[in-house]
């Protein structure tokens, strides 16, 4: 499998900060609202209900007084190495080398869900039914992106749309490329504590090529080899050791 | 036939449901991409395998090299194609129901990706449908009252002409889907129970499958005689057929599980540290580590020992347990790769999920099963499925034994 040419073009990527992170869930809130993700009539099985930014809660495993709480919030990893892109067989879901974003054709996919097993981050959800968009509710929806039907698997796009709107508005201005703050994903734009930082990973002029220097900067899932684009930052050991697997004696090691 | 048809019934209710009211019917969800469904499909598939293989042995390896088994196999060939027939028609009409989307199910062919396993497979078993639907034609040509026709029994003749041109087809054909369904789950390097790399070919489920489903293939072949005997009370076939299927099938099984059990032991020391996780981690809940002993142990070293064995295999319970375990092995290991692949979590933080089908999913499931057997129940009254039946099953008509009664035999 080839992986994609990482240094042309822009890798837009993003970075999220548990430690600002207060759970309050406005990023998935407006990524709702921003992408038109439906809401299912019975919202209580969580294993069916569509979100593209999930938020999980993280403990210690250590009892009061010692306990500990950090929310992950996890948005599609937009991979370098996408697991997903490959194995669909009606070429549905496509990795832009423009961009590295990881999108999703609606209208071409077929159901088949092979994206969503090959998907170890559960980024991808599936319409188990017809999105229920009540009456009067579908004037609020957004013109800029389609809304799923029922029967196709459907994903975050980095909110591809208002990429395509900020390279529209540079173009008509003569402009190629983009500044920092002129293409933020829905998400970014919403969180109350500024935690998620957005930008091209391949310009050193953006925060988040700095950020991911980091020393407390990892990934999810990192040795897998999917090579993720959203990068989190935490000083705290133990959420950085649930960001991946390891053996009893690795564990050890990194303390 | 009444209980036969009850369960298409019930299948038939089941894919109208599904498909107005869509997969909300059914109890996967976003951990369980695939279900019920897709494990019979894959068994299904390697269970049909007997088609081909047979096939191949028959014609192909059989004229050319002249084998002695090739007379044995041919006894069964005809069977074999319609449980292939069977097994291939009722998976792809599943598959046309478990996809979301049915009306687009021909976007793989439309807009294919090359690098899917998954397109190989729809596009492999498409044709290898076809080419099943050409080897199945001859023999429903066969039938005494079609037979009157005389264009209809030239053109019967002339396709059982080149029947060994479609047994090398469908060998082809069949290699690939084969392979390739078992690379659709060694290709998942997001998902280390299934993910197989680092020796020779990435993935190597490609041959396992491959080699479990030649395997399986004549057994189930053999099952399926020997019900169709137990029913009828007539002998359909001479015993050595059974003994050559199962000795066949025991070679494959055997070399199959050496195979198997190497590649669990590359896997536990290889995929599965490298991923950062232990052997048990993949083993919880109701998916415990039974299933692999029951895949490998009980169901794949056993049945081995027995179908090798000329002593064992040639006592008539041992041989059809041999059979029986042989097939629940492979069934077993489709789905474990299927159902657990998908039930283990990968994130640490993320939980172990299990799965149980609705009775819409089991209603497909069986009412496939049961179009498969009054399609064979059929095929079985109306044409002539056991070329050795005649023989057999010698009738007296005016004190005379008559041995051959009508049979069309395409020569």
């Amino acid at each position: 499998m080839k992986k994609r040419d990482s240094a042309k073009g822009a890798r837009y990527g993003m970075v999220i900060d548990l430690d600002k992170c207060t759970g309050c869930g406005m990023c998935t809130i407006s990524c709702a609202a921003e992408n038109n993700v439906s809401v299912l009539y019975d919202e209580s099985d969580k294993t069916r209900s569509i979100n593209w930014l999930k938020i999980y809660m993280l403990t210690n495993g250590k009892a009061f007084p010692h306990t500990e709480v950090v929310y992950l919030p996890r948005p599609c990893m937009q991979c370098d190495n996408p697991p997903c892109v490959p194995v669909c067989p009606a070429t549905a879901t496509t990795n832009d080398s423009d961009d590295g974003i990881v999108s999703q054709i609606y209208t071409r996919c077929i159901g088949c869900r092979y994206c969503m097993a090959a998907c170890p981050y559960h980024a991808r959800d599936f319409n188990w039914y017809d999105p229920p968009f009540p009456e009067g509710m579908d004037r609020y929806l957004s013109p800029e992106v389609s809304p799923r039907m029922r029967g196709v698997v459907e994903k975050c796009s980095f909110c591809h749309h208002r990429l395509m709107r900020a390279k529209s508005k540079a173009y008509l201005e003569g402009r190629r490329d983009l500044k920092e703050d002129e293409y933020i994903p829905a998400c970014v734009e919403a969180c109350p504590t500024q935690a998620i930082v957005f930008g091209d990973l391949n310009n050193p002029k953006h925060r988040v090529s700095e950020l991911i220097k980091n020393p407390s900067a990892f990934r999810l899932l990192e040795r897998l080899g999917t090579e993720p684009k959203v990068y989190y930052l935490s000083t705290k050991d133990w959420v950085r050791r649930m960001a991946d697997n390891y053996l009893q004696e690795e564990s050890k090691e990194r303390g | 036939m009444v209980a036969w048809l009850m369960l298409i019934a019930w299948g038939l209710v089941s894919a109208f449901l599904c498909l107005y009211k869509g997969l909300n019917q059914t109890n996967m969800n976003h951990y369980f991409a695939f279900g019920l469904w897709i494990v019979f499909d894959l068994s299904l598939i390697a269970l049909g395998a007997g088609a081909f293989f047979t096939g191949f042995l028959a014609h192909i390896i059989g004229n050319v090299f002249i084998y002695p088994f090739a007379e044995n196999l041919k006894a069964v060939v005809n069977a074999a194609v319609v449980i292939g027939f069977i097994c291939y028609s009722g998976a792809i009409a599943m598959l046309g129901i478990d996809i979301g989307q049915p009306l687009r199910g021909w976007f793989i062919f439309w807009h294919a990706n090359v690098h899917s396993m998954l397109t190989e497979v729809s596009f492999c078993i498409t044709v290898y449908l076809g080419v099943l639907t050409i080897e199945y034609l001859p023999l429903i040509l066969s039938n005494r009252k079609l037979n009157k026709i005389p264009e209809l029994n030239i053109f019967g003749d002339n396709l059982h002409h080149l029947v060994a041109l479609f047994a090398a087809a469908g060998t082809f054909l069949s290699f690939f889907h084969q392979g390739s369904l078992g690379g659709m789950f060694g290709v998942l390097f997001g998902r280390p129970f299934a993910f197989r790399d680092g020796f020779l070919m990435w993935p190597w489920t490609f041959f396992l499958f491959i080699l479990s489903s030649i395997a399986a293939g004549p057994s189930f072949t053999l099952l399926c005689v020997w019900i169709t005997q137990k029913v009828t009370g007539k002998a359909l076939v001479q015993k050595g057929v059974f003994i050559l299927l199962a000795k066949i099938s025991g070679w494959l099984l055997a070399t199959y599980m050496i195979f198997k059990i190497l590649d669990t032991i590359g896997w536990a020391y290889g995929v599965v540290p490298r991923a950062g996780l232990s052997f048990m981690d993949f083993y919880q809940g109701s998916y415990g580590v039974w299933l692999m002993i029951a895949e490998i142990g009980v169901f794949g070293i056993i049945p081995a020992v027995i179908l090798i064995t000329p002593q064992l295999r040639e006592r008539n319970g041992l041989l059809v347990i041999g059979a029986v375990m042989n097939v629940t092995g492979i069934v077993f290991n489709r789905f474990v790769f299927s159902i657990q692949t998908l039930a283990i979590p990968v994130m640490p933080f993320d939980t172990f999920m299990s799965y149980m089908p609705t009775w819409q999913e089991w209603g497909i499931a069986l009412g496939t099963i049961g179009y498969g057997i009054l399609l064979f129940s059929l095929s079985y009254r109306y044409l002539p499925l056991f070329p050795q039946e005649a023989e057999l099953n010698p009738v007296t008509i005016f004190g005379r034994v008559v041995k051959d009664f009508g049979v069309v035999k395409r020569g």
